[in-house]
């Protein structure tokens, strides 16, 4: 079995337990509902107000709802020493480790599809006709999102104080994603394209993904083989 | 005889800080543009300085450790962070008493002190992470690589926050303008040396603090084993 074909049937195997139990899935996605509808009473503001912080609050929600998932990626291979088994298949490290990063990926982008309408209805944000732009960034940043988050998930998985522990570790780290991302998302919600002076955020997308994977894909086997 | 190396340069560095005080304090005179306050400098820049040289160690002495597993460069790795932590919160400290005299804010989210409070933020998980993981090799690892993701993060920090075209109000850096006075050159300089002199003095003694815990944790090990 190659590298990629394991990783295919990794990541088949966490989409079919999770679209099953749906256990990340529902609260990832009532969490972000939940917190786009705290916004609401945090913020009276005013449309043109709203506008100019809108990226910022979207991706806000989306890093909030992925830390969720990621958090499941290897906690749920704990029970009945799965992890360990795993690690004895003859699948290597680091398809696994896509394999894992690529369902989160996956399922991340499925909640962040769902809560960017409910978004766009209740504050009358203007998704619709930058929609593929805005996918192009979603993809882009949900990528690095994943690979981060699914890296610092096995890192953490042995930790005391999981939960708490992975977004200590991981907002830090994303803050140049999120930057980019909420700089570029502000900038489609007024009308403005990704190209011209917008186009550094892509830049820094790109790069964020290109290190990460790279790093993770190298570094993966020290995490997993301790 | 390491108590002996710890000792000389510890007073050397006191010997010469003390000199930098005097000279700082009683021989300079008040600066034409900012008057008394610019004498922060003398700490200020050297810090921030010795705090640098101090993470590319614990990098250096990371990437070591997962390729040797020697627990020293796990110990001299955690005693360069926190000391570096040190030297990044004087720096901080310093750069904002400054900030209320001349800009009239204690803080504002300007490039250079953006950065050096995400540098601070991202190796203070490191410094989170290494109490909540009971095995010393897996500690170590996962630190390690924590400090090798928190280094590729750094660039795109700064990439990301220049995205914002926020227009640095920071002075320029003296030692690449030329700005700096002959008269400030020796203190500037040997208050660097003695700020690395201290850091290393310190670095050692957490050295020698870190090699007793770790043969106290093996002594423990043994006695549950018996």
């Amino acid at each position: 079995m190659s590298g990629f074909s394991a990783a295919i049937a990794i990541a088949s195997k966490d989409l079919r337990t999770e679209l099953r139990t749906k256990e990340s899935l529902n609260s990832a996605a009532s969490f972000a509902l939940v917190i786009l509808v705290l916004f609401s009473f945090a913020f009276d503001l005013g449309r043109d107000e709203f506008l100019a912080i809108s990226g910022g609050l979207l991706w806000l929600v989306y890093a909030f709802a992925g830390a969720l998932i990621v958090n499941r990626s290897f906690a749920r291979e704990l029970p009945n020493d799965c992890l360990d088994i795993l690690i004895a298949s003859p699948a290597p490290g680091w398809a696994i480790f896509l394999g894992k990063a690529f369902a989160s990926f996956l399922l991340l982008m499925i909640v962040e599809l769902i809560s960017l309408p409910v978004f766009g209805v209740f504050y009358n944000v203007p998704w619709v006709d930058s929609f593929f732009p805005l996918l192009l960034i979603m993809v882009l940043a949900t990528w690095g999102i994943t690979i981060a988050g699914s890296a610092f998930s096995a890192v953490t998985v042995n930790v005391r104080l999981r939960e708490l522990m992975l977004p200590v570790l991981l907002y830090p780290l994303l803050i140049p994603l999120l930057t980019a991302a909420m700089e570029m998302t502000t900038a489609l919600m007024n009308g403005e394209s990704l190209g011209g002076s917008n186009s550094g955020g892509l830049r820094i997308l790109t790069a964020f993904d290109a290190i990460f994977t790279a790093l993770a894909v190298y570094l993966i086997e020290y995490i997993l083989v301790l | 005889m390491r108590e002996k190396l710890i000792l000389t340069l510890g007073s050397l560095g006191t010997v010469l800080m003390l000199w930098v005080i005097y000279r700082v304090f009683l021989g300079l005179p008040a600066e034409i543009l900012q008057g008394d306050i610019y004498r922060i400098i003398f700490i200020h820049v050297p810090a921030a300085i010795t705090a640098y040289c101090l993470y590319g160690v614990a990098v250096i002495a990371s990437v070591g450790f997962l390729i040797k597993r020697n627990f020293v460069m796990d110990s001299l790795a955690v005693s360069c962070v926190e000391v570096a932590q040190v030297f990044t919160l004087v720096n901080l400290v310093t750069g904002s008493i400054w900030g209320r005299i001349i800009w009239g804010i204690w803080w504002t989210w300007d490039l250079r002190l953006t950065s050096q409070l995400m540098c601070f933020l991202l190796y203070l998980g490191y410094l989170l992470l290494r109490p909540a993981v009971s095995d010393p090799t897996q500690r170590g690892v996962m630190s390690a690589i924590l400090a090798i993701f928190a280094a590729a993060d750094i660039p795109l920090v700064v990439m990301a926050i220049r995205l914002k075209n926020v227009r640095t109000q920071h002075p320029q850096p003296v030692l690449e303008t030329g700005g700096l006075d002959p008269s400030f050159v020796a203190p500037f300089v040997v208050s660097m040396v003695a700020l690395m002199l201290i850091g290393t003095a310190l670095v050692l003694i957490r050295l020698q603090q870190e090699s007793t815990r770790r043969e106290i944790d093996s002594l423990r090990r043994e006695l549950h084993a018996v």
